[in-house]
């Protein structure tokens, strides 16, 4: 085959990229060049540091691969930046990983390579593709505690069918392992976890640098008392605890946390733990991977983020809408997260979540 | 991929040549012996005559004097210096603060950037002569500009050839201008050098640049060719070498291998222009044929030997509704060293300021190739490009229709290759 290996710099997709050169396959190394900020300076962190870039340069040069640098920073700052302004403007919790993998790694590349007459992109995720009665299915990794399915699973059968996973059915450790054997100057690079275009961490300062600040008042939910300000009822998520900087100690002493947001006052609103729990769900922009389901109740597993082992659930499909009811309360969740529907070790597909229902709160569903 | 293991045909010798045997053999000789050409005793002395002899050779070449001759590092210092050396010192000659600098829109980045950093850092002014649609400079424009603003003008720099589209410039009608109202004119040789015809003598040019690896010299070399009698500041202060214009140890093996590419380029330069016009012929020929919406940019081809307006080495050419970049890295696999000609800086692809400045459409100016001939080119590199053009440009068509705005870049932090 003709693959594309996408190159982050990073050890993952270097191992991904030499399994796909030893399999036989006819592979063009590929870095995405996604952010045209140059203020991460030599951090080797994220996706589009200049380290990163050589890194994934070098790794090709000693697979002895072609090497290339494919420019989707302007689709990039529309559909992923852009769609994570919006959102959180909007008053949700976007993931812009899955956007990226929805908009970018798994569209714009991936329709780039099959007009190049490539049969596939391979990547670094921790996830398998397996041959399933109706088409390709997405499974977790055999590494669970590295799998990635879940924010993978924003691409469609048609997509997945074009898509390599050569990581999928190895743990981590044998990764870096296998890097270093092969003598891949990634071996010892640590893993990224922020959000790439974020290099510093701090969202909350980034959102009101390109938002600016709407200041509004935190209030207790039970008294209405007033306990401190915010910059932006976007800087906050519901069941945030930390950063909220309060003035008074809670009555009971327990730590509280946003339990809800009020846009149309800029109104943040504390209150205890209990007060989190998500019960049900609605979720739309809904992307089956396979035939999905339909109206009728089907008993999954569903997944509310990235590192979450999911819990039992029952969801159907009214309308466009998925309909979710988790049977194990889900703390802390916030209209914009992706829910991603599992049965066994399947990613079936995902829903932004539109609507939640607390305790006691059936009417919200 | 593809491509590897048969001979590639290499049609980027704008880029940089191959080191040319005599250059080889004049460094390693060079690099035998021991001492700075600075120091006073006999070693130092033996590495001073190779520098002394490097000096006068180049200046016998290129009709000059060896006092002219200010070696450097290559292309983009030896424009640096010129054109930041020439700005400082007219600004105490005319004694204005904020003098202006007259250069084109189509210049090498080692000539915008200078220009530009001066606008920013040192409140300098810039008039940016206009070009046709072929790239060729306006003199009239020039005429009129230094009619009226001469005595503020602190040099004129407008280089000798494009690299990009490969028109030549009206040097000689320039310098003429420049010497008409006492105004430096500094010009960038890099890639006319050993392609055209070059006698400093009839030009009479301030200031010129020429760059040792693109004729066939070690990376690293070059000169600044200054009439000794114009003043220029220094743009690296130290030791005072070369007339104290450009302090550094002096290169001797570089200085040597420079003068024998040098050498090597004037000598052959007929042969050698006739040799390119003919693969630039049937280059040229070979994409009307097999494209033939093809649109082959800068002054026509034939005008080469002819009226001197294009080099005879560059063959630039747009293909409407496929991206440059796609049609690189296809080519690429199928065997063919070729560039963009646009400046792409840390991967990211930016349009063609040439192109642009030609009048050509950002989309059309995206979806251009260019091909340099050399030393080593042959009518095989001709046909392997001939041969793979109507695949590669079906291929990067189709994938044009489904990303129309995405870019390929030859690499991120790779800095511009042309």
């Amino acid at each position: 085959m003709r693959v594309i290996a996408a190159l982050s710099g990073g050890v993952d997709s270097s191992v991904a990229a030499a399994r796909m050169v030893d399999a036989g396959h006819e592979v063009v190394g590929v870095h995405l060049a996604l952010a045209r900020s140059k203020s991460t300076g030599g951090r080797s962190r994220g996706c589009c540091t200049i380290d990163d870039a050589r890194d994934a340069r070098r790794v090709a040069d000693m697979l002895g691969i072609p090497f290339y640098v494919w420019d989707f920073s302007a689709e990039f700052a529309e559909d992923v930046i852009g769609d994570f302004l919006a959102e959180y403007e909007a008053g949700r919790t976007p993931n812009p990983c899955l956007r990226c993998n929805e908009k970018i790694k798994f569209k714009a590349v991936l329709d780039r390579a099959l007009a190049l007459d490539f049969d596939a992109v391979a990547t670094g995720h921790y996830a398998r593709v397996l041959d399933g009665p109706d088409g390709p299915e997405l499974h977790r990794a055999v590494d669970e505690a590295k799998d990635q399915s879940y924010v993978l699973a924003v691409i469609d059968q048609h997509q997945l069918a074009h898509c390599l996973f050569p990581l999928g059915d190895t743990v981590k450790d044998e990764v870096r392992n296998e890097a270093r054997e092969r003598g891949l100057r990634t071996a010892s690079k640590p893993d990224s976890h922020d959000i790439c275009f974020i290099p510093d961490g701090k969202t909350a300062d980034f959102l009101v640098d390109r938002i600016g600040q709407r200041p509004g008042r935190i209030v207790d939910s039970a008294s209405g008392a007033e306990l401190g300000e915010h910059r932006g009822t976007f800087t906050v998520t519901i069941g945030q605890r930390r950063g909220l900087d309060l003035r008074t100690p809670g009555e009971d002493g327990r730590p509280r946390y946003v339990v809800d947001v009020d846009q149309s006052t800029d109104t943040v609103y504390v209150g205890s733990a209990d007060q989190l729990d998500v019960v049900a769900l609605d979720a739309d922009h809904v992307i089956w991977i396979g035939p999905g389901l339909s109206g009728d109740w089907r008993e999954v597993t569903a997944q509310v983020r990235a590192h979450h082992p999911g819990v039992p659930a029952r969801a159907r499909m009214v309308d466009a809408a998925l309909q979710v009811e988790l049977l194990e309360p889900v703390r802390g969740l916030a209209t914009g997260q992706s829910v991603v529907l599992y049965d066994g070790p399947r990613a079936l597909g995902s829903g932004r979540i539109s609507a939640t229902g607390r305790v006691g709160d059936a009417a919200a569903v | 991929m593809a491509g590897s293991a048969k001979r590639r045909a290499f049609v980027d010798h704008a880029a940089t040549a191959p080191l040319l045997a005599p250059a080889r053999e004049a460094w390693l000789a060079a690099s035998e012996s021991v001492g700075n050409p600075s120091s006073l005793h006999t070693s130092g002395r033996r590495a001073r005559r190779i520098v002394e002899e490097a000096r006068e050779s180049i200046a016998d070449d290129l009709g000059t004097r060896p006092s002219a001759i200010v070696f450097t590092s290559g292309g983009t210092e030896s424009d640096n210096l010129a054109v930041k050396g020439l700005f400082w010192a007219g600004r105490r000659r005319l004694g204005i603060d904020a003098p202006t600098v007259v250069s084109s829109s189509i210049e090498h980045h080692a000539v915008l950037d200078p220009v530009e950093w001066l606008v920013k850092h040192e409140g300098a002014a810039a008039y940016w002569l206009d070009v046709d649609s072929r790239a060729r400079v306006r003199t009239d424009d020039l005429a009129g500009f230094l009619s009226e603003n001469a005595e503020r003008t602190a040099l004129v720099t407008v280089m000798w050839a494009n690299n990009e589209v490969g028109t030549v410039q009206p040097v000689a009608q320039i310098a003429q201008l420049c010497r008409e109202y006492s105004v430096p004119f500094h010009t960038d040789a890099v890639q006319a050098l050993g392609q055209l015809p070059m006698d400093l003598s009839e030009v009479g040019a301030t200031a010129v640049t020429i760059s040792g690896h693109k004729i066939g010299g070690p990376v690293g070399t070059g000169a600044l060719i200054i009439d000794p009698y114009t003043t220029v500041e220094p743009v690296a202060h130290g030791g005072g070498q070369e007339r104290e214009i450009r302090s550094g140890t002096l290169d001797a093996a570089g200085a040597a291998a420079l003068a024998a590419a040098v050498h090597y380029a004037v000598e052959q330069q007929g042969e050698h222009a006739r040799h390119l016009a003919s693969l630039q012929s049937a280059l040229v020929e070979g994409i009307r044929r097999e494209v033939p919406d093809a649109i082959i940019n800068g002054a026509e081809p034939d005008d080469s030997i002819t009226h001197g307006e294009r080099l005879p080495g560059n063959v630039h050419v747009s293909i409407p509704g496929a991206e440059g970049d796609a049609l690189l890295m296809l080519l690429d696999a199928a065997g063919v060293d070729c560039s963009t000609g646009s400046a792409c800086t840390a991967g990211i692809p930016e349009p063609s300021h040439v192109l642009l400045a030609m009048g050509v459409d950002e989309r059309t100016a995206r979806s251009s190739l260019r091909f340099s001939f050399g030393r080593t080119s042959t009518m095989d590199d001709v046909q392997a490009v001939v041969e793979a053009l109507p695949g590669v440009v079906e291929r990067a068509r189709r994938a044009g229709s489904v990303s129309a705005s995405v870019h390929t870049s030859v690499g991120a932090a790779a800095g511009r290759a042309d």
